[in-house]
């Protein structure tokens, strides 16, 4: 027989002001199950606690309803509370007599108390149902995974190694050092961006407790916070890692020429190569689509020249499976597609350029060795044109989002090309000049008045050849009409997009993307690195646009994230979750596509069924990513699956306490 | 007593699934900025809109509840990602199989109401209980009592 005690606040006059507190009381006493109730002024202070600790040995309670404030203002104080008396904290109900009843229906006793009292009877009907729950832990496994050996993927992989951690660093390319690597300077102090990201990259390939595993992807995740099981695939380098040497022999005599994916396509790489020369680790991979070996089964000159015998044309990819307890994602970004504008010819005309391709072009390692050229003739161009917004702030054919970087990184290359061509003439296309973050205003300010760029307000709507020039039609919205500009070549501000695999690594670990497959934080303000998996973080632009200092930012937020986590031996986990009833799992699977948090596996059982052993499947929620919605429970077409604390049984007995 | 007779100080009762994040913070808020509206609702906390199954609904018009609301955090706001879009979707079939059984399809509605927002609570409660008193009770789908 179970015994309820029934506890009615009078919150001072909060609640008694409005209703009949010791009515209440008195009604609850009739109600099945209850065995003792009462009322007291203040519940949640120390006397009313020590009321309940004492009615529940003196009256034997084993199920105690509170009605006072709101749960999710006390709930905690009297689980507590029971807890202390000796009851199973989960044991608890409360009814909200105060915000729900008392202080809005200040001017009506006699029905707020008739409200009160129906909402202490569905409170009872339903602790009658409530079972004990027990707050289960589990390991947490010491080690992280950071996806992304750019600045952001760097930043987190060293916090968390300086921090005591191991981390590995898995990374797509031959080397880290992402993006960053590929920018000449950085604004707003117009630091030598490899000056700055190459000690780094250094420091986080010596760090004994950083493994880089590059020329790597993330083939599978599974498991749940503290225990993430991800097979990575090494692909194959056809270079043997240990004994190579870096020397470089092998690219200066391999035949074969591929256009440089880090060089924007604007000079040649070899088939065997090294992305560019302060590549970490800075041993060569074969690129097996373009190798002659490969193509044809004739050459292997690199594996004749090399001197360690390193070459190896047998390598096979190979799966690692490794076990983490958190992950942090830190994929960066792709640049738009700017040949969707037509209209500037991006793809067409040789000196149309974006302003990735501008960065190498002005690196003192590029295609030009840092001489502005023009990629069509290689003359030294007078006017140059930069136009901003392409991709971005256009519903249309672009993203609808701003890219933040580009104003900045627009007005950096302005800088440089007055800097380095003297006689030249800048001309800059804009909508809006967005220039918010420290010491970037005064920057932008020190491009117009101090080297003299021409900003234009308006948009570019056509650029065509004429000779070797390109004329650049657009209108300044500011004095009413059209201009023409005579350019020798024109730099494109593109925007910044998603990774564009972006959503197949987030579904295959398992968190949300937006529409612009940039990676969905748990809260835009108050949970910015994290997702809404637990123990899975974000870095870097993966997450929306973002500048270098922004992305160093989030991700020593994040690998504080990590070794907050990383820091405990185990974690205990809400009892508030999902459970099945493998007796009438059906094995429909309907649960499974509904569970936004892919918490719920199907498994096979073994069964004795009429003296033969069958075997079927049933359905089973992991107890580490549950997070207690319920959403299972709805679509389970058998009841199999029920939400502890909030089951059926409970929900029903509350609503029908409600109409009786 | 016949069917169409509306009795004596008839009240009309309205369940409330409110859902823990969004809803029941908005009503709490409601409470603290003391916004008053007709004590005939009566909130049943849920975590989660989605976990509202159709079949807790039809047992409370069984049982004589004259209104159902179920309300939950805006579309994109879910707590748990997902959860009112099924609900949302739930809501439209629900509404089309009262219809079916006989029962106006306007004593089932759903609203997204955030933790911020008590007006907006206080709002459509005084809405629904104006509608659904307009209505009278409600006596199909009730058990014989």
């Amino acid at each position: 027989m179970k015994r309820v005690g029934v506890f009615i606040c009078h919150c001072g006059s909060n609640i008694a002001a409005a209703v009949d507190c010791e009515k209440v009381a008195e009604n609850a006493k009739s109600f099945p199950g209850v065995a003792f109730s009462t009322d007291y002024k203040y519940m949640c202070a120390e006397p009313g606690q020590d009321l309940i600790k004492k009615a529940i040995k003196e009256h034997k309670l084993d199920r105690i309803v509170v009605a006072s404030c709101s749960p999710r203002m006390h709930e905690p104080t009297f689980r507590r509370c029971i807890e202390s008396g000796g009851l199973n904290p989960y044991l608890l109900e409360m009814a909200n007599i105060r915000e729900h009843c008392s202080w809005v229906h200040p001017d009506d006793k006699e029905r707020a108390t008739f409200k009160a009292t129906e909402l202490v009877r569905m409170a009872v009907a339903k602790v009658l149902k409530n079972e004990p729950l027990d707050k289960s832990t589990i390991p947490i496994t010491k080690r992280a995974l950071v996806i992304g050996g750019g600045i952001a993927g760097i930043q987190a992989a060293l916090d968390i190694a300086n921090a005591g951690h191991i981390v590995d660093v898995v990374e797509k390319e031959p080397s880290i050092g992402g993006r960053m690597a590929q920018i000449d300077k950085t604004f707003p102090t117009l630091d030598c961006s490899a000056c700055i990201l190459t000690p780094k990259m250094v420091e986080v390939a010596n760090h004994p407790n950083v493994n880089l595993i590059t020329y790597s992807e993330i083939e599978k995740v599974e498991g749940y916070v503290g225990n993430f099981d991800v097979t990575i695939r090494k692909k194959a380098r056809s270079v043997d890692m240990k004994a190579c040497t870096g020397c470089g022999t092998c690219y200066q005599k391999c035949p074969s020429k591929v256009p440089s994916e880090f060089e924007m396509e604007m000079m040649d790489r070899k088939a065997i190569y090294t992305p560019f020369p302060q590549a970490i680790p800075n041993k060569p991979v074969i690129d097996r689509e373009n190798c002659r070996y490969f193509k044809t089964g004739k050459c292997g000159v690199c594996q004749k020249v090399c001197p360690t015998n390193a070459v190896d044309f047998t390598q096979e990819d190979e799966l690692v499976t490794e076990r983490y307890g958190a992950i942090v994602v830190a994929t960066g970004f792709d640049l738009f597609d700017e040949s969707v504008y037509g209209e500037y010819g991006y793809g067409k005309y040789k000196d149309v350029i974006t302003g990735l391709h501008f960065e190498r072009l002005i690196n003192a390692s590029g295609p030009t060795m840092g001489k502005i050229k023009r990629p069509s003739d290689g003359k030294i161009p007078k006017n140059v044109v930069f136009i901003k917004c392409v991709g971005s702030r256009d519903e249309v054919k672009g993203k609808a989002y701003c890219s933040k970087t580009c104003c900045m990184y627009t007005a950096k290359h302005a800088t440089l090309v007055r800097e380095k061509i003297k006689d030249s003439n800048v001309y800059v296309f804009y909508m809006d000049v967005r220039t918010p973050g420290k010491g970037y205003d005064e920057f932008y300010t020190r491009t117009t008045d101090q080297f003299g760029a021409k900003y234009i307000r308006g948009r570019v709507s056509k650029i065509y050849e004429k000779g070797d020039k390109l004329i650049v039609r657009g209108e300044d919205t500011l004095l009413g009409r059209p201009v023409e500009v005579e350019a020798d070549m024109v730099v494109l501000a593109t925007a910044m997009v998603a990774k564009s695999d972006a959503a197949k690594l987030a579904q295959m670990i398992g968190f949300s993307y937006d529409q612009n497959h940039f990676y969905t934080e748990a809260h835009p303000k108050l949970a910015p690195v994290e997702t809404h998996t637990a123990g899975v973080y974000l870095a870097g632009a993966c997450q929306g646009p973002k500048d270098i200092p922004d992305s160093v930012a989030q991700a020593s937020a994040a690998a504080v994230k990590v070794c907050g986590l990383l820091s405990k031996e185990e974690m205990p986990t809400e009892p508030i979750i999902s459970a099945v009833d493998e007796a009438i799992c059906a094995g429909c699977g309907m649960c499974v596509p509904v569970c936004p948090y892919k918490a719920i596996d199907m498994k096979v059982i073994q069964e004795r069924v009429h003296g033969k052993t069958i075997s079927r499947k049933v359905a089973t929620v992991n107890s580490g990513l549950c997070q207690g919605c319920g959403a299972c429970t709805v679509a389970c077409r058998s009841a199999a699956l029920n939400l502890k604390h909030f089951t059926n049984e409970q929900i029903l007995a509350e609503v029908d306490a409600l109409c009786l | 007593m016949s069917v169409k007779e509306i009795p004596q100080n008839w009240e009309p009762k309205i369940l409330v699934f409110a859902c823990n994040w969004c809803t029941y913070a908005g009503a709490d808020l409601a409470g603290l900025s003391r916004l008053q509206y007709p004590p005939n609702i009566r909130i049943l906390r849920v975590p989660c809109s989605g976990r509202v199954n159709p079949q807790f609904v039809i047992r409370a018009f069984q049982r004589g509840v004259d209104g159902v609301l179920v309300a939950g955090c805006h579309p994109g706001d879910c707590h748990y990602v997902t959860g009112n879009y099924f609900t949302r979707r739930r809501y439209l079939l629900m509404q089309r199989l009262l219809q079916y059984v006989g029962i106006d399809p306007e004593r089932f509605q759903a609203r997204w109401i955030s933790g911020s927002e008590g007006p907006k609570f206080q709002q459509v409660v005084n809405q629904i209980t104006e509608e659904i008193r307009a209505m009278g009770p409600n006596r199909k789908l009730r058990d014989a009592q």
